[in-house]
Protein backbone atom coordinates (compact mmCIF):
# COMPACT_ATOMS: atom_id res chain seq x y z
CA UNK A 1 0.00 0.00 0.00
CA UNK A 2 3.44 2.31 0.31
CA UNK A 3 3.11 3.43 -3.55
CA UNK A 4 -0.74 4.64 -2.87
CA UNK A 5 0.48 7.87 -4.72
CA UNK A 6 1.15 6.50 -8.21
CA UNK A 7 -2.21 5.66 -8.47
CA UNK A 8 -5.13 7.86 -9.37
CA UNK A 9 -7.37 9.40 -7.23
CA UNK A 10 -11.54 9.09 -8.27
CA UNK A 11 -13.89 12.13 -8.79
CA UNK A 12 -15.39 11.06 -5.81
CA UNK A 13 -12.11 10.54 -3.21
CA UNK A 14 -12.40 13.51 -0.89
CA UNK A 15 -15.70 12.29 -0.17
CA UNK A 16 -14.38 8.47 0.41
CA UNK A 17 -12.55 9.59 2.75
CA UNK A 18 -14.75 12.07 4.57
CA UNK A 19 -17.14 9.22 4.86
CA UNK A 20 -14.26 7.33 6.50
CA UNK A 21 -13.13 4.65 4.00
CA UNK A 22 -9.73 3.14 4.22
CA UNK A 23 -8.37 3.83 0.89
CA UNK A 24 -6.36 0.91 -0.98
CA UNK A 25 -4.82 0.65 -4.44
CA UNK A 26 -7.27 -1.30 -7.35
CA UNK A 27 -6.89 -1.10 -11.03
CA UNK A 28 -4.80 2.18 -10.63
CA UNK A 29 -6.43 3.89 -8.46
CA UNK A 30 -7.05 4.24 -5.03
CA UNK A 31 -10.17 3.05 -3.91
CA UNK A 32 -12.68 2.56 -0.79
CA UNK A 33 -12.24 -1.13 0.69
CA UNK A 34 -14.14 -0.54 3.33
CA UNK A 35 -15.87 1.88 5.63
CA UNK A 36 -17.62 0.91 8.11
CA UNK A 37 -16.66 -2.63 7.67
CA UNK A 38 -16.84 -5.45 4.89
CA UNK A 39 -19.49 -7.98 6.94
CA UNK A 40 -21.87 -4.68 7.91
CA UNK A 41 -21.55 -3.33 4.19
CA UNK A 42 -22.42 -6.54 2.51
CA UNK A 43 -25.73 -7.15 4.23
CA UNK A 44 -26.62 -3.92 4.44
CA UNK A 45 -26.44 -3.69 0.82
CA UNK A 46 -28.69 -7.03 0.47
CA UNK A 47 -31.45 -5.51 3.12
CA UNK A 48 -31.18 -1.79 2.38
CA UNK A 49 -29.25 0.09 -0.30
CA UNK A 50 -25.75 0.58 -1.16
CA UNK A 51 -23.68 2.94 -2.71
CA UNK A 52 -20.39 2.36 -4.69
CA UNK A 53 -18.23 4.55 -6.55
CA UNK A 54 -17.42 2.25 -9.74
CA UNK A 55 -15.87 5.71 -11.35
CA UNK A 56 -12.48 3.21 -12.19
CA UNK A 57 -14.32 1.56 -14.82
CA UNK A 58 -14.10 2.56 -18.27
CA UNK A 59 -16.94 4.18 -19.97
CA UNK A 60 -17.10 4.07 -23.77
CA UNK A 61 -19.18 5.40 -27.06
CA UNK A 62 -18.84 3.63 -29.97
CA UNK A 63 -20.41 6.01 -32.75
CA UNK A 64 -21.21 5.05 -36.23
CA UNK A 65 -22.87 3.73 -38.80
CA UNK A 66 -22.91 0.13 -38.53
CA UNK A 67 -21.21 -0.22 -35.11
CA UNK A 68 -22.89 -3.05 -33.52
CA UNK A 69 -21.96 -5.33 -36.71
CA UNK A 70 -18.22 -4.10 -36.58
CA UNK A 71 -18.61 -4.82 -32.72
CA UNK A 72 -19.60 -8.36 -33.12
CA UNK A 73 -16.40 -9.63 -35.09
CA UNK A 74 -14.87 -9.27 -31.30
CA UNK A 75 -18.03 -10.05 -28.88
CA UNK A 76 -19.98 -12.96 -29.56
CA UNK A 77 -23.30 -11.41 -28.67
CA UNK A 78 -26.08 -10.50 -30.76
CA UNK A 79 -25.13 -6.67 -30.70
CA UNK A 80 -27.51 -5.32 -33.75
CA UNK A 81 -30.74 -7.06 -32.55
CA UNK A 82 -30.04 -5.05 -29.22
CA UNK A 83 -33.12 -2.64 -29.21
CA UNK A 84 -32.59 1.27 -28.00
CA UNK A 85 -32.78 0.95 -24.49
CA UNK A 86 -31.49 -2.64 -23.76
CA UNK A 87 -28.56 -3.98 -22.64
CA UNK A 88 -26.53 -6.92 -22.29
CA UNK A 89 -23.20 -9.06 -20.77
CA UNK A 90 -20.89 -9.52 -23.24
CA UNK A 91 -17.06 -10.41 -24.12
CA UNK A 92 -14.28 -8.99 -25.83
CA UNK A 93 -12.22 -11.91 -27.47
CA UNK A 94 -9.12 -12.11 -28.85
CA UNK A 95 -8.69 -13.74 -32.17
CA UNK A 96 -7.94 -17.02 -30.13
CA UNK A 97 -11.32 -17.10 -28.91
CA UNK A 98 -9.85 -16.45 -25.13
CA UNK A 99 -11.37 -13.96 -23.31
CA UNK A 100 -9.93 -10.14 -22.86
CA UNK A 101 -12.58 -8.54 -20.48
CA UNK A 102 -16.19 -8.50 -19.88
CA UNK A 103 -18.39 -5.64 -20.32
CA UNK A 104 -21.75 -4.31 -20.95
CA UNK A 105 -22.93 -3.69 -23.83
CA UNK A 106 -26.17 -0.69 -24.31
CA UNK A 107 -27.89 0.72 -27.16
CA UNK A 108 -29.10 4.04 -25.90
CA UNK A 109 -30.47 4.48 -29.61
CA UNK A 110 -27.46 7.39 -30.82
CA UNK A 111 -24.82 4.78 -30.24
CA UNK A 112 -23.39 1.79 -28.09
CA UNK A 113 -22.55 2.79 -24.53
CA UNK A 114 -20.20 0.31 -23.03
CA UNK A 115 -18.58 -0.30 -19.79
CA UNK A 116 -15.35 -2.18 -18.57
CA UNK A 117 -13.33 -3.28 -15.98
CA UNK A 118 -10.87 -0.48 -15.08
CA UNK A 119 -7.80 -2.33 -14.47
CA UNK A 120 -7.82 -3.25 -18.57
CA UNK A 121 -9.76 -0.61 -19.68
CA UNK A 122 -6.63 0.83 -21.75
CA UNK A 123 -5.83 -2.57 -23.10
CA UNK A 124 -9.38 -2.53 -24.69
CA UNK A 125 -9.66 0.11 -25.91
CA UNK A 126 -6.56 0.06 -27.80
CA UNK A 127 -7.63 -3.59 -28.79
CA UNK A 128 -10.96 -2.47 -30.09
CA UNK A 129 -9.95 0.43 -31.96
CA UNK A 130 -7.49 -1.75 -33.95
CA UNK A 131 -9.94 -3.96 -34.79
CA UNK A 132 -12.98 -1.42 -35.54
CA UNK A 133 -12.96 0.28 -38.57
CA UNK A 134 -11.79 3.69 -39.20
CA UNK A 135 -15.22 5.12 -39.47
CA UNK A 136 -16.31 3.88 -36.08
CA UNK A 137 -15.78 6.42 -33.32
CA UNK A 138 -14.67 5.29 -29.91
CA UNK A 139 -14.78 7.66 -27.30
CA UNK A 140 -13.74 7.44 -23.53
CA UNK A 141 -15.91 9.44 -21.68
CA UNK A 142 -13.29 10.23 -18.94
CA UNK A 143 -14.83 13.06 -17.74
CA UNK A 144 -17.78 11.11 -16.47
CA UNK A 145 -17.86 9.12 -13.43
CA UNK A 146 -20.27 5.86 -12.31
CA UNK A 147 -22.02 5.23 -9.32
CA UNK A 148 -23.84 1.96 -8.39
CA UNK A 149 -26.51 1.88 -6.31
CA UNK A 150 -27.64 -1.53 -5.20
CA UNK A 151 -29.76 -3.56 -2.90
CA UNK A 152 -33.82 -3.78 -2.58
CA UNK A 153 -34.63 -0.26 -1.44
CA UNK A 154 -32.51 1.13 -4.48
CA UNK A 155 -35.88 2.08 -6.59
CA UNK A 156 -37.14 4.11 -3.54
CA UNK A 157 -34.06 5.48 -3.06
CA UNK A 158 -33.68 6.81 -6.39
CA UNK A 159 -37.11 7.59 -6.71
CA UNK A 160 -37.02 10.62 -3.81
CA UNK A 161 -33.99 12.62 -5.02
CA UNK A 162 -35.96 13.63 -8.02
CA UNK A 163 -34.65 12.19 -11.26
CA UNK A 164 -36.71 13.64 -14.07
CA UNK A 165 -37.09 12.09 -17.48
CA UNK A 166 -35.48 14.21 -20.64
CA UNK A 167 -39.26 15.12 -22.17
CA UNK A 168 -42.65 14.81 -20.08
CA UNK A 169 -44.40 11.54 -20.02
CA UNK A 170 -40.78 9.46 -20.67
CA UNK A 171 -40.32 6.45 -18.30
CA UNK A 172 -38.57 7.44 -14.70
CA UNK A 173 -35.96 5.24 -13.55
CA UNK A 174 -38.14 2.90 -11.13
CA UNK A 175 -40.03 1.81 -15.30
CA UNK A 176 -37.18 0.44 -16.32
CA UNK A 177 -36.37 -3.46 -15.99
CA UNK A 178 -33.46 -5.34 -15.08
CA UNK A 179 -31.17 -4.86 -18.10
CA UNK A 180 -32.55 -1.68 -19.21
CA UNK A 181 -31.31 1.64 -19.61
CA UNK A 182 -32.43 5.10 -20.29
CA UNK A 183 -31.91 9.42 -20.36
CA UNK A 184 -32.57 11.34 -17.60
CA UNK A 185 -32.04 14.88 -15.76
CA UNK A 186 -31.29 15.60 -11.90
CA UNK A 187 -31.39 19.23 -11.38
CA UNK A 188 -30.70 19.39 -14.32
CA UNK A 189 -27.96 16.95 -15.08
CA UNK A 190 -27.23 14.66 -17.12
CA UNK A 191 -27.63 11.41 -16.11
CA UNK A 192 -27.23 7.64 -18.01
CA UNK A 193 -29.42 5.01 -15.85
CA UNK A 194 -29.45 1.41 -16.35
CA UNK A 195 -31.59 -1.19 -14.18
CA UNK A 196 -27.94 -3.24 -13.48
CA UNK A 197 -25.36 -4.12 -11.34
CA UNK A 198 -23.09 -6.64 -10.03
CA UNK A 199 -24.70 -7.54 -6.52
CA UNK A 200 -27.44 -10.16 -7.86
CA UNK A 201 -29.93 -7.50 -6.11
CA UNK A 202 -32.02 -4.94 -7.96
CA UNK A 203 -30.55 -1.46 -8.36
CA UNK A 204 -28.91 0.96 -10.95
CA UNK A 205 -25.66 2.38 -12.12
CA UNK A 206 -25.79 6.32 -12.59
CA UNK A 207 -23.47 7.62 -15.23
CA UNK A 208 -22.99 11.19 -14.13
CA UNK A 209 -20.71 14.43 -15.16
CA UNK A 210 -17.88 14.14 -12.93
CA UNK A 211 -18.36 17.35 -11.66
CA UNK A 212 -21.57 16.78 -10.36
CA UNK A 213 -20.61 13.15 -8.65
CA UNK A 214 -20.01 14.80 -5.43
CA UNK A 215 -23.80 16.38 -5.03
CA UNK A 216 -25.03 13.59 -6.81
CA UNK A 217 -23.37 10.96 -4.40
CA UNK A 218 -24.74 13.12 -1.31
CA UNK A 219 -28.24 13.36 -2.90
CA UNK A 220 -28.23 9.49 -2.25
CA UNK A 221 -26.03 9.13 0.65
CA UNK A 222 -28.75 11.40 2.66
CA UNK A 223 -31.14 8.91 1.78
CA UNK A 224 -32.28 6.54 4.81
CA UNK A 225 -31.42 3.58 2.94
CA UNK A 226 -28.12 4.33 1.90
CA UNK A 227 -25.14 4.05 3.07
CA UNK A 228 -21.26 3.91 1.01
CA UNK A 229 -20.30 0.39 0.32
CA UNK A 230 -16.60 -0.66 -0.40
CA UNK A 231 -14.31 -2.94 -3.01
CA UNK A 232 -14.43 -5.56 -0.20
CA UNK A 233 -18.37 -6.00 -0.17
CA UNK A 234 -18.64 -5.66 -3.98
CA UNK A 235 -16.32 -8.73 -4.14
CA UNK A 236 -18.24 -10.59 -1.75
CA UNK A 237 -21.48 -9.69 -3.01
CA UNK A 238 -20.71 -10.71 -6.43
CA UNK A 239 -18.93 -13.75 -5.64
CA UNK A 240 -22.43 -14.73 -3.73
CA UNK A 241 -24.39 -13.86 -6.88
CA UNK A 242 -21.91 -16.33 -8.79
CA UNK A 243 -20.63 -13.37 -10.89
CA UNK A 244 -16.87 -13.79 -12.15
CA UNK A 245 -14.23 -11.32 -11.89
CA UNK A 246 -12.07 -10.63 -14.50
CA UNK A 247 -8.34 -10.83 -14.15
CA UNK A 248 -9.32 -13.68 -11.72
CA UNK A 249 -12.04 -16.29 -12.87
CA UNK A 250 -12.18 -15.37 -16.30
CA UNK A 251 -8.77 -13.85 -18.36
CA UNK A 252 -7.21 -14.51 -21.87
CA UNK A 253 -6.47 -18.33 -21.61
CA UNK A 254 -9.80 -19.14 -20.99
CA UNK A 255 -12.88 -19.13 -23.75
CA UNK A 256 -16.82 -17.96 -22.55
CA UNK A 257 -17.17 -21.85 -22.69
CA UNK A 258 -14.93 -22.57 -20.23
CA UNK A 259 -15.98 -19.19 -18.43
CA UNK A 260 -19.32 -20.39 -17.78
CA UNK A 261 -20.61 -17.54 -20.17
CA UNK A 262 -22.38 -19.54 -23.26
CA UNK A 263 -24.87 -17.49 -22.52
CA UNK A 264 -23.36 -14.42 -23.70
CA UNK A 265 -23.27 -16.41 -26.84
CA UNK A 266 -26.62 -15.17 -28.70
CA UNK A 267 -28.23 -18.09 -30.62
CA UNK A 268 -27.55 -16.43 -33.98
CA UNK A 269 -23.84 -15.92 -33.18
CA UNK A 270 -23.96 -19.73 -32.52
CA UNK A 271 -25.59 -19.96 -36.08
CA UNK A 272 -23.69 -17.73 -38.07
CA UNK A 273 -20.36 -17.58 -36.21
CA UNK A 274 -18.16 -15.12 -37.35
CA UNK A 275 -16.27 -13.91 -34.87
CA UNK A 276 -12.59 -13.84 -32.86
CA UNK A 277 -12.27 -17.69 -32.19
CA UNK A 278 -15.46 -18.50 -32.71
CA UNK A 279 -14.79 -22.25 -34.22
CA UNK A 280 -12.99 -22.83 -31.23
CA UNK A 281 -16.03 -21.42 -29.35
CA UNK A 282 -18.81 -23.10 -31.38
CA UNK A 283 -16.79 -26.79 -31.08
CA UNK A 284 -16.40 -26.19 -27.06
CA UNK A 285 -20.59 -25.44 -27.61
CA UNK A 286 -20.81 -28.55 -29.03
CA UNK A 287 -18.63 -31.08 -27.47
CA UNK A 288 -18.11 -29.32 -24.18
CA UNK A 289 -15.25 -27.44 -22.74
CA UNK A 290 -12.05 -29.31 -21.30
CA UNK A 291 -12.68 -27.78 -18.07
CA UNK A 292 -15.64 -25.19 -16.58
CA UNK A 293 -16.06 -22.38 -13.77
CA UNK A 294 -17.99 -23.54 -10.93
CA UNK A 295 -19.46 -22.86 -7.91
CA UNK A 296 -17.89 -25.15 -4.58
CA UNK A 297 -20.00 -25.20 -1.05
CA UNK A 298 -17.17 -25.47 1.78
CA UNK A 299 -17.36 -27.40 4.42
CA UNK A 300 -16.32 -25.90 7.87
CA UNK A 301 -15.39 -22.31 8.49
CA UNK A 302 -11.65 -21.82 6.91
CA UNK A 303 -12.26 -19.69 3.70
CA UNK A 304 -10.27 -20.95 0.55
CA UNK A 305 -9.09 -18.60 -1.33
CA UNK A 306 -7.85 -17.79 -5.15
CA UNK A 307 -4.93 -19.92 -6.03
CA UNK A 308 -5.41 -23.00 -3.93
CA UNK A 309 -5.41 -25.79 -6.39
CA UNK A 310 -7.99 -28.42 -6.30
CA UNK A 311 -7.63 -32.40 -5.87
CA UNK A 312 -9.71 -34.73 -7.17
CA UNK A 313 -8.28 -37.40 -4.34
CA UNK A 314 -4.38 -37.80 -5.20
CA UNK A 315 -4.69 -36.16 -8.96
CA UNK A 316 -4.89 -32.42 -9.71
CA UNK A 317 -7.73 -31.26 -11.21
CA UNK A 318 -8.56 -27.43 -11.17
CA UNK A 319 -7.96 -24.70 -8.84
CA UNK A 320 -10.00 -21.72 -7.31
CA UNK A 321 -9.90 -18.45 -8.83
CA UNK A 322 -12.67 -16.89 -6.28
CA UNK A 323 -12.54 -17.35 -3.07
CA UNK A 324 -13.81 -16.05 0.59
CA UNK A 325 -16.58 -16.04 3.14
CA UNK A 326 -19.96 -15.21 2.08
CA UNK A 327 -21.63 -13.03 4.81
CA UNK A 328 -24.78 -13.97 3.62
CA UNK A 329 -24.45 -17.33 2.91
CA UNK A 330 -22.65 -17.37 5.85
CA UNK A 331 -20.05 -19.91 5.22
CA UNK A 332 -17.06 -19.83 2.85
CA UNK A 333 -17.69 -20.45 -0.88
CA UNK A 334 -15.61 -20.54 -3.71
CA UNK A 335 -15.45 -20.35 -8.06
CA UNK A 336 -12.49 -22.52 -9.67
CA UNK A 337 -11.66 -24.15 -12.82
CA UNK A 338 -12.07 -28.01 -13.21
CA UNK A 339 -12.07 -30.67 -15.83
CA UNK A 340 -15.37 -31.16 -17.18
CA UNK A 341 -16.02 -34.60 -15.78
CA UNK A 342 -16.41 -32.99 -12.70
CA UNK A 343 -18.42 -30.52 -13.07
CA UNK A 344 -21.80 -32.19 -11.66
CA UNK A 345 -23.80 -30.53 -8.75
CA UNK A 346 -22.90 -32.50 -5.80
CA UNK A 347 -19.06 -33.89 -6.76
CA UNK A 348 -17.09 -33.65 -3.75
CA UNK A 349 -13.12 -32.32 -4.34
CA UNK A 350 -10.54 -30.79 -2.17
CA UNK A 351 -8.77 -28.18 -2.01
CA UNK A 352 -5.46 -27.87 -0.25
CA UNK A 353 -5.23 -24.47 1.79
CA UNK A 354 -2.09 -24.70 3.55
CA UNK A 355 -0.99 -27.80 2.91
CA UNK A 356 -4.09 -29.40 4.21
CA UNK A 357 -7.22 -30.59 2.23
CA UNK A 358 -10.70 -29.18 2.65
CA UNK A 359 -13.67 -30.63 1.09
CA UNK A 360 -15.71 -28.83 -1.18
CA UNK A 361 -18.69 -29.64 -3.19
CA UNK A 362 -19.51 -28.34 -6.24
CA UNK A 363 -22.65 -26.09 -6.58
CA UNK A 364 -24.92 -24.42 -8.69
CA UNK A 365 -24.75 -20.58 -8.87
CA UNK A 366 -25.23 -18.53 -7.73
CA UNK A 367 -24.67 -19.02 -4.22
CA UNK A 368 -27.95 -16.43 -3.10
CA UNK A 369 -30.68 -15.71 -5.56
CA UNK A 370 -30.82 -13.52 -7.73
CA UNK A 371 -33.87 -10.75 -7.15
CA UNK A 372 -33.32 -8.81 -10.30
CA UNK A 373 -36.55 -6.54 -11.18
CA UNK A 374 -37.06 -8.37 -14.53
CA UNK A 375 -39.84 -7.97 -16.76
CA UNK A 376 -42.72 -9.74 -15.98
CA UNK A 377 -41.94 -10.52 -12.89
CA UNK A 378 -42.71 -7.17 -11.21
CA UNK A 379 -43.66 -7.28 -7.90
CA UNK B 1 1.86 -9.68 35.51
CA UNK B 2 3.57 -7.22 32.21
CA UNK B 3 1.72 -6.63 29.18
CA UNK B 4 4.89 -6.37 25.93
CA UNK B 5 4.26 -5.56 22.04
CA UNK B 6 5.44 -6.54 19.21
CA UNK B 7 5.29 -4.41 15.55
CA UNK B 8 3.53 -6.90 14.33
CA UNK B 9 0.87 -6.13 16.64
CA UNK B 10 0.41 -9.07 18.78
CA UNK B 11 0.51 -8.14 22.56
CA UNK B 12 2.13 -11.05 25.34
CA UNK B 13 0.28 -10.98 28.87
CA UNK B 14 3.78 -12.66 30.63
CA UNK B 15 3.15 -14.07 34.14
CA UNK B 16 7.09 -15.80 35.38
CA UNK B 17 7.75 -18.36 32.54
CA UNK B 18 4.07 -18.86 31.50
CA UNK B 19 2.11 -15.83 28.74
CA UNK B 20 -0.76 -15.47 26.85
CA UNK B 21 -0.70 -14.24 23.20
CA UNK B 22 -3.27 -12.33 21.13
CA UNK B 23 -3.21 -9.29 18.88
CA UNK B 24 -4.09 -6.02 20.00
CA UNK B 25 -7.12 -3.55 18.75
CA UNK B 26 -4.95 -2.07 16.41
CA UNK B 27 -4.64 -5.20 14.57
CA UNK B 28 -7.81 -5.91 14.44
CA UNK B 29 -9.27 -3.00 13.65
CA UNK B 30 -6.99 -3.10 10.48
CA UNK B 31 -8.13 -6.74 9.57
CA UNK B 32 -11.69 -6.15 9.71
CA UNK B 33 -14.52 -8.61 10.41
CA UNK B 34 -12.64 -12.15 11.76
CA UNK B 35 -14.36 -15.26 9.52
CA UNK B 36 -11.84 -17.96 10.68
CA UNK B 37 -8.99 -18.34 13.06
CA UNK B 38 -6.42 -21.11 13.47
CA UNK B 39 -4.71 -21.68 16.64
CA UNK B 40 -2.11 -23.63 17.68
CA UNK B 41 -2.61 -27.12 19.45
CA UNK B 42 -1.28 -27.77 23.01
CA UNK B 43 2.53 -29.37 22.52
CA UNK B 44 3.28 -27.24 19.51
CA UNK B 45 6.97 -25.86 19.86
CA UNK B 46 7.12 -22.77 18.76
CA UNK B 47 10.57 -20.40 17.74
CA UNK B 48 10.34 -16.48 17.57
CA UNK B 49 9.31 -15.24 14.92
CA UNK B 50 7.97 -18.39 12.94
CA UNK B 51 4.56 -19.06 12.21
CA UNK B 52 1.96 -19.70 15.27
CA UNK B 53 -1.48 -19.16 14.59
CA UNK B 54 -3.75 -17.58 11.19
CA UNK B 55 -6.70 -15.49 11.39
CA UNK B 56 -9.08 -14.66 8.29
CA UNK B 57 -11.14 -12.16 7.85
CA UNK B 58 -13.54 -11.58 4.87
CA UNK B 59 -10.64 -10.30 2.58
CA UNK B 60 -7.74 -12.23 3.63
CA UNK B 61 -5.67 -14.59 5.51
CA UNK B 62 -2.81 -13.01 7.94
CA UNK B 63 -0.78 -15.22 9.62
CA UNK B 64 -0.05 -14.71 13.26
CA UNK B 65 3.76 -14.96 14.64
CA UNK B 66 5.12 -15.83 17.74
CA UNK B 67 6.63 -13.01 19.74
CA UNK B 68 8.61 -15.86 21.32
CA UNK B 69 9.90 -19.44 21.84
CA UNK B 70 8.45 -21.64 23.78
CA UNK B 71 5.80 -24.50 23.89
CA UNK B 72 2.24 -23.66 23.67
CA UNK B 73 0.21 -25.52 26.33
CA UNK B 74 -3.15 -24.42 25.37
CA UNK B 75 -5.18 -22.71 21.90
CA UNK B 76 -8.27 -20.81 22.49
CA UNK B 77 -10.57 -23.31 21.47
CA UNK B 78 -13.50 -20.37 21.76
CA UNK B 79 -12.20 -18.82 18.54
CA UNK B 80 -12.99 -21.76 16.59
CA UNK B 81 -17.05 -21.43 17.64
CA UNK B 82 -16.55 -17.84 17.71
CA UNK B 83 -13.97 -16.29 15.75
CA UNK B 84 -15.39 -12.67 15.95
CA UNK B 85 -13.65 -12.75 19.55
CA UNK B 86 -11.43 -11.58 18.09
CA UNK B 87 -12.64 -8.31 16.67
CA UNK B 88 -15.26 -7.49 20.06
CA UNK B 89 -12.71 -8.33 22.75
CA UNK B 90 -9.35 -8.52 20.94
CA UNK B 91 -6.93 -7.65 24.06
CA UNK B 92 -9.29 -10.39 26.39
CA UNK B 93 -11.54 -12.76 25.24
CA UNK B 94 -10.28 -12.98 22.18
CA UNK B 95 -6.38 -14.24 22.73
CA UNK B 96 -5.19 -17.32 20.87
CA UNK B 97 -2.89 -19.18 22.93
CA UNK B 98 -1.08 -20.11 26.07
CA UNK B 99 2.53 -20.54 25.75
CA UNK B 100 5.75 -21.65 28.58
CA UNK B 101 8.56 -19.57 27.79
CA UNK B 102 11.90 -20.98 26.35
CA UNK B 103 14.01 -17.61 27.08
CA UNK B 104 12.57 -15.02 29.35
CA UNK B 105 15.33 -12.95 27.62
CA UNK B 106 13.89 -12.57 24.10
CA UNK B 107 10.92 -10.49 25.88
CA UNK B 108 13.65 -7.75 26.58
CA UNK B 109 13.56 -6.89 22.92
CA UNK B 110 9.86 -5.87 23.13
CA UNK B 111 7.89 -3.12 23.56
CA UNK B 112 5.63 -1.98 26.52
CA UNK B 113 2.58 -0.24 26.34
CA UNK B 114 3.80 3.27 25.88
CA UNK B 115 6.41 2.58 23.43
CA UNK B 116 3.59 0.39 21.34
CA UNK B 117 1.31 3.33 21.74
CA UNK B 118 3.71 5.54 20.06
CA UNK B 119 4.76 2.84 17.60
CA UNK B 120 1.13 2.69 16.45
CA UNK B 121 0.81 6.54 16.49
CA UNK B 122 3.58 6.81 14.19
CA UNK B 123 2.47 4.39 11.33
Amino acid sequence: MSDESKNLKLPLDGWHRKKGARIVPFAGYQMPIQYEGIMAEHLWTREQAGLFDVSHMGQLQLTGEGAAEALEKIVPGDISALKPGKMRYSLLLAEDGGVLDDMIITNTGKNLYIVVNGAVKHDDIAFMRAHLPGDITLDHMESAALLALQGPKAAEALARIGVEPVQDGWPVPGDLFFMEAGPFLWNGVPLGVSRSGYTGEDGFEISVPAEHVNALADALAEQDEVKPIGLGARDSLRMEAGLPLYGHDLDPGVDPVEGNASFAISKARREEGGFHGSERILKALADGPARKLVGFSIDGKMPVREGAPIYDSDDEVGRVTSGGFGPSVGAPIAMGYVESSLTGEGTILEAEVRGRRVPMTVTKMPFIPHRYHRRGKAK
Amino acid sequence: MSRYFTEEHEWIDVDGESATVGITDYAQEQLGDIVFAEVPAAGTELAKGGDAAVVESVKAASDIYAPVSGTVTEGNGALEEDPALVNSDPEGDGWFFRITLSDTGELEALMNENAYKAFVDGL
